[in-house]
């Protein structure tokens, strides 16, 4: 069964692209109902392994049998990789039925069905790994599916632009995780997880000279696999990718850049629990980048106007949630936020897609507003997936995100107490962003005058469908698996998936923390409403007042201008230099240029020897002739 | 007196046979020129042949003159054939003007 439920979305992206001489009405068939498959497997193994404890290492090949390094291909089933299985399978089944509507206008539909099947296998190999290479496997599968899909409207330039700058970005983090694995194989002797993290403990005092520097072995394998974390998640000083990366399709920002691919550095932490729990420094390392993300990609998506870019910084803001609750040590609660942030996530994000179709590829919410009855389910499942996102009461980002602070709470060092106040803050943030985004889209008056506004219209079913489903998971996910997941017996589910050295206390909440973050959370829709919506003229004010604050804003940080500056215009500079001085002037000049020049230069004076004329040729003979007989009287 | 020995016979024929080489190469106007000079190299051979029969006193020299002596005839009219075709195709038969090969 685990087999089947690995390898039929890797059957799917093979046959749906193979499918296309067939219709592409074909290759949407085969790919979908593989992955829906998949889903459902993942769904049953999930049952079996919290019911009847079902949890197995399933090896599929060797692959690596040299010495004493062994490394296979296999499945291995866990409490952890088993919930990555549900997220993974069920938001992209979803994603795949909805990429049938969505993209019904493309002439490549194969093509994406494929990728995206594709996306799905590697994503799965990422999961149930048992050991550090086959998830650089499926690491690596998923970031070139991630490019070739941000770039799938290859004759846009902004697109491909994306894409390779995704893939570059991404490629700093990986050469970090790569660095990771390294050190782990050098030192433990090998890269099976289990072997890992067993010798992780009689390794904790180790200090090694990194770069003339001595420092902790465990605490520099942990930077530098966070470093690849970083990368894939768009954490603070890596997210510039990820907003760049919304110029894939719709679906692709769901899936990829919301729910699964951009979570597997949360993942990668959390698996690597055994690890960071040894090392205090990863881990505040890894709580403070979390925290500074979380606010940073809050504060910039306050003033973004594109509806995706929006939804896209906010998934970097709840990736540095993420990060922080990992890095203060509630692991589990980090992987119930991003089960729960999956479903409301991609929720939001076919949600704009279904307003982005409405509005025929429009995507600046100054140009919308106001049409919330021209589109009643998409508002309804907007407005379910934006109360999820916030926190709103008892939907399931109220659940996860208290959790995050309250555990933050509980941690009890001053770190802690930090970061609880950096999530309350930022849950603030999050809801006035959210909430703006909704009313600028659905209420207000109609601002745009290039399309009528009868002419916008409702999503086909196909794409409502699949919304219908993730606004289910947005509204109980949370509420159903947080006993299991979170409550007090969470190691009965968790087992020796996650390790904590010191176990967290749960401690009496005082009732303050308990009500802060939603009632700041439900005061925050009035006020936004009453902002935006009822009397722009405060915040035209206010944005007059503080021109500079928002530009710095609107401009991300100036985030992108800076890397320009510090690493784009150098290396573009040492390349062209490179190019024009390295390549062309010197190898291009001395090598096959210089060759070609030579042979043409001589064999110009030799054409010269080729007179015409009948009594040159008798004289060269004759020469010829009188050297030999010389040469044989001589002899 | 001086009584004509193998040598000067030799000699002769070298000098026939220089005089044939070199009318090819400085020849700088006429293919026929250089047709007659052909034939003074064979005739150079026919008397260092002959020369040699008469020294060794074996008559099969004297046999391969003749034997070259219709050769040279008939490799002359075809040699003057080609000329003749030569000249209706270009009007000419300055060997300047044959530089068809030019590289």
């Amino acid at each position: 069964m685990p087999y089947i439920l690995i390898f039929f979305p890797l059957l799917g992206s093979i046959l749906g692209y193979f499918a296309k001489s067939l219709g592409d009405r074909y290759s949407e068939i085969i790919t979908t109902t593989l992955v829906v498959i998949s889903a459902i497997l993942s769904c049953i193994i999930f049952y079996n392994g919290v019911v009847h404890d079902v949890y197995e290492n399933y090896k599929i090949l060797d692959w690596i049998n040299s010495g004493n390094f062994k490394v296979n291909w296999s499945i291995n089933i866990d409490p952890l990789s088993s919930i990555m299985l549900i997220v993974v399978t069920s938001v992209s089944s979803l994603v795949h039925i909805y990429s049938i509507g969505y993209m019904s206008h493309d002439p490549n539909k194969p093509r994406f069905m494929s990728y995206l099947s594709l996306f799905t296998f590697s994503m799965l190999m990422l999961v149930v790994s048992d050991n550090f290479l086959q998830l650089f496997f499926g690491w690596e599968g998923v970031g070139l599916c991630s490019y070739l899909l941000i770039g799938f409207w290859y004759k846009k330039e902004s697109a491909n632009n994306a894409a390779i700058k995704a893939f570059l970005v991404n490629r700093v983090g990986d050469f970090g995780l790569a660095i990771g694995i390294f050190l782990i194989f050098y030192y433990f002797g090998t890269v099976n997880y289990n072997e890992v993290f067993i010798k992780a403990a009689s390794l904790v005092d180790k200090e090694i000279n990194f770069l003339g520097f001595n420092t902790n072995l465990i605490t520099i394998i942990c930077l530098a696999l966070f470093i690849g974390s970083m990368g894939k998640s768009a954490q603070f000083l890596f997210h510039t990718w990820l907003p760049d990366a919304m110029e894939g399709p719709t679906p692709v920002s769901a899936l990829i850049h919301a729910a699964t691919m951009v979570t597997a550095g949360v993942f990668l932490v959390v698996r690597c629990s055994p690890l960071f729990e040894y090392s205090q420094v990863a881990l505040n390392f890894v709580a403070i980048t979390g925290m500074v993300t979380a606010v940073f990609a809050a504060s910039v998506a306050l003033v973004q106007n594109d509806i995706k870019k929006i939804i896209a910084y906010s998934t970097c803001s709840q990736l540095g949630y993420m990060f922080f609750a990992a890095g203060v040590g509630a692991y589990h609660v980090a992987i119930f936020h991003l089960f729960t942030h999956a479903f409301f996530k991609a929720l939001l994000f076919l949600g704009s897609g279904s307003v982005i179709h409405a509005f025929k590829n429009e995507q600046d919410i100054r140009l919308m507003g106001g049409v919330w009855k021209k589109l009643p389910y998409t508002w309804i499942l907007m407005l379910i997936g934006t109360l999820a996102l916030t926190g709103f009461p008892f939907l399931s980002g109220f659940y996860s995100k208290d959790a995050i602070i309250e555990f933050a709470f509980f941690k009890g060092t001053p770190l802690g107490y930090y970061a609880m106040t950096i999530g309350i803050f930022t849950a603030f943030l999050t809801a006035i962003y959210s909430w703006r985004l909704f009313f600028m889209t659905f209420h207000g008056n109609y601002n745009n005058k290039k399309i009528l506004k009868e002419e916008t219209h409702e999503s086909p079913l196909i794409m409502l469908l699949p919304l219908t489903f993730l606004a289910v998971g947005a509204v109980f996910a949370g509420f159903l698996f947080k006993e299991m997941l979170i409550g007090h017996h969470y190691l009965d589910f968790w087992k020796n998936s996650i390790l904590f050295v010191k176990e967290i206390e749960h401690l009496h909440l005082p009732l303050w923390l308990l009500l802060i973050t939603p009632v700041l959370v439900v005061l925050a829709i009035p006020i936004t409403y009453y902002l935006y919506i009822k009397d722009t003229s405060i915040l035209d004010g206010l944005k007059k007042f503080n021109e500079p604050l928002y530009n710095f804003l609107l401009n991300k940080w100036y985030f992108d201008e800076l890397y320009e500056f510090l690493f784009v215009k150098p290396i573009k500079f040492i390349g062209f230099i490179l190019w024009k001085k390295g390549d062309q002037n010197i190898i291009d000049r001395y090598g096959p240029d210089g060759f070609s020049k030579a042979i043409k230069f001589f064999s110009n004076k030799a054409v010269k020897f080729q007179s015409g004329f009948i009594y040159d040729y008798a004289f060269v003979m004759l020469l010829g002739l009188s050297f030999l007989l010389t040469y044989l009287i001589i002899n | 007196m001086i009584s004509i020995e193998l040598g000067h016979y030799l000699a002769l024929g070298g000098v026939i046979f220089l005089l044939g080489v070199i009318g090819i190469f400085l020849n700088r106007k006429n293919v026929i020129v250089i047709l007659m000079s052909v034939e003074l190299i064979l005739l150079a051979v026919n008397i260092n042949l002959v020369a040699f029969s008469i020294y060794s006193n074996d008559i099969t020299g004297q046999i391969f003159t003749f034997f070259i002596l219709t050769v040279a005839a008939a490799e002359a009219a075809i040699g003057l054939a080609i000329i003749v075709s030569y000249y209706r195709n270009r009007g000419s038969i300055r060997v300047q003007e044959i530089n068809e090969m030019k590289g």
